[in-house]
């Protein structure tokens, strides 16, 4: 390779024209995910994006610490790649968490570093100590948020609101407010390190606080609010920075995640503010058992469900969080082939946050085969409850639940639901009566048009295949 | 340079808006990984403050390399996942209805 050619290639303006390649690739590579079709290319077109921008960066002349960063690449892949690779389609939603987290986590630790080589922001523009300070809020905030909705999914704490009561909106509002004060010290030239330091704690024991209170259906929009912190904080470093990938591909992400808590907080009647407020289903106590809503549970038997779906016109399906659990998707898109070689149609009920995130069904069946055209979307389904002859409810409870249509004091009054009570008869397999994530009774178990069926749902649908096949 | 950094952060929200309002709900979970890999890019900073070789002392470099391994895990895992994910969802649906077909016979 000639002088020249070296020389141009380590061209600030040649790095510069990298970058574009790079962030015209995410732009496209993300239009590509709107599709089913064309989302897999689109995903690989942004990786190449990634791998182009990360090319670029490394294209400088000197080129110090290159053993620090291949070091740092190669533990991040090492860690990476097992973990994308083994983790359970179930366990998708905290795996996002945690991928969140560690974004996060490089956000704020890059902001501290630049202060310690920086002596505390002083050889920069105001603007830089500006935008590392709201970096390293949010991205602490994210970090250790991250690992609170993972820890919570993962059931490595408990998944029920856990609140300080009354002190805790005072008391973020205290933190918050140190660490704001912190940073203003620091913009305004303060050098002490300690600053910092006090800075990245309150915003981590912040973190910790916020997600703490948040329990049950609210997770997904909470991952996806921290999704959209760490995409803003990832902006904010770029512009401190002076870096026009790290601005342009941040900021996509800080806006596509603004725009889908907003769509799960509608899809759940829910505002965002009241969501971070925290408590869902811990304002009302939980009242295990539907007895306590009054009226009896009827159990029912493998061979009656078998024999009553056989014979309907129309079955609906209506997966949750425990089909996802019991890794049942495959055993239920079996037993809907059976009842489509008996002229039954089968379709799916697929509520907007079913399960742990947006999506989390479509992924699950998808992986099972269930053709695309037959997952019906709530606003799709709703009217046909009523032409169902068969409602069979998967592990799915408060999206079922009418209390959101009925009874005003219900904590999920408003929110919208599927209407499967509308439909002739609804099975509920169910592991036991205890209630649901968001710890609230379900009226539906009680009512005399359902019947329950007891047991892990894998093993239920199992056995109603069984059932199908002798007949 | 701070007023052309802002312009582009501004343009950036737009176009990421315009974007992603077209994803379908199905898509969503998929779309939440990929955008959350695509925020990996963070690990441009770590590398940056590494390359640019003022950062010294054992803190600061250590803080580096966590940072660049934490942007590692977010990058790789993030995309692999999502593609994992998306896998799922290119089934060829003509095989499919023809393997109904024959399942009802």
């Amino acid at each position: 390779m000639s002088t020249i050619t070296a020389s141009f290639l380590v061209e600030a303006s040649f790095r510069r024209v990298l970058y574009i390649v790079a962030f015209a690739l995410f732009i496209y590579g993300l239009s590509g995910l709107t599709g089913p079709k064309t989302a897999v290319r689109g995903n690989r077109i942004a990786a190449v994006g990634m791998a182009i921008a990360v090319i670029a960066t490394l294209l400088v002349d000197p080129l110090s610490n290159i053993g620090l960063i291949i070091i740092g690449v190669a533990i991040g892949t090492a860690v990476g790649i097992p973990a994308a690779r083994q983790v359970k389609m179930t366990q998708m939603p905290q795996m996002v968490a945690l991928f969140n987290g560690v974004g996060g986590g490089a956000v704020a630790l890059i902001a501290w570093v630049e202060f310690r080589t920086s002596d505390g922001f002083a050889e920069r523009p105001t603007y830089v100590a500006i935008f590392s300070v709201f970096a390293a809020i949010v991205g602490s905030v994210s970090f250790w948020g991250s690992n609170i909705a993972f820890s919570k999914l993962q059931e490595l704490i408990s998944g029920k609101p856990m609140t300080i009561g009354r002190l805790q909106t005072p008391l973020n509002a205290l933190l918050g407010a140190v660490a704001v004060a912190c940073g203003v010290a620091i913009v305004a030239g303060a050098n002490h390190e300690w600053l910092m330091l006090l800075l990245l704690v309150t915003a981590a024991v912040l973190g910790n606080l916020l997600v703490l209170p948040i329990g049950g259906a609210d997770m997904p929009v909470v991952i996806s609010l921290l999704n959209a912190f760490t995409g803003l904080s990832a902006a904010a470093a770029g512009v401190a920075l002076n870096n026009t990938a790290l601005i342009v591909a941040g900021m996509i992400v800080g806006a596509s995640g603004t725009l889908l808590t907003q769509q799960m907080a509608i899809a759940m009647n829910r505002s965002i503010t009241s969501v971070v407020a925290g408590g869902f289903g811990g304002t009302v106590e939980a009242v295990a058992g539907a007895s306590a809503a009054g009226g009896t549970v009827r159990s029912t038997s493998a061979a009656d469900v078998a024999i009553q779906m056989a014979y309907a016109r129309q079955v609906v399906v209506v997966p949750g969080y425990g089909m996802a659990v019991s890794q049942a998707q495959h055993a239920v898109r079996e037993m809907a082939k059976l009842l489509e070689s008996k002229g039954v149609e089968v379709k799916y009920a697929i509520h907007p946050v079913a399960g742990r995130m947006p999506g989390h069904m479509n992924v699950l069946l998808a992986e099972a085969d269930v053709p695309y055209d037959q997952l019906k979307e709530m606003d799709d389904i709703n009217g046909e409850f009523s032409r169902t002859d068969v409602s069979l409810v998967i592990g799915a409870n408060d999206v079922t639940n009418p209390d959101a249509r009925n009874k005003a004091d219900s904590p999920i009054y408003g929110m919208p639901i599927l209407n499967v009570d509308e439909s002739a008869s609804v099975i509920v397999l169910k592991r036991s009566m205890n209630s649901g994530y968001a710890g609230i009774d379900n009226p539906l178990f009680v009512n005399p048009k359902t019947a329950m069926l007891f047991g892990d749902a894998k093993g239920s649908v199992g056995e109603i295949t069984e059932e199908l096949k002798a007949l | 340079m701070l007023v052309t950094n802002l312009s582009i952060l501004v343009l950036a929200g737009f176009v990421g808006y315009a974007v992603i309002s077209k994803v379908p709900n199905t898509l969503h979970t998929p779309l939440m990984s990929g955008t959350n890999a695509i925020h990996g890019i963070v690990v441009l900073g770590g590398i940056i403050l590494l390359a640019d070789g003022a950062a010294t002392g054992f803190l600061s470099k250590l803080l580096l390399v966590i940072a660049v391994a934490f942007g590692t895990i977010n990058v790789v895992g993030g995309f692999l996942v999502t593609d994992r994910m998306l896998e799922m969802f290119k089934s060829k649906p003509k095989e499919l209805v023809e393997a109904d077909a024959e399942d009802g016979k």
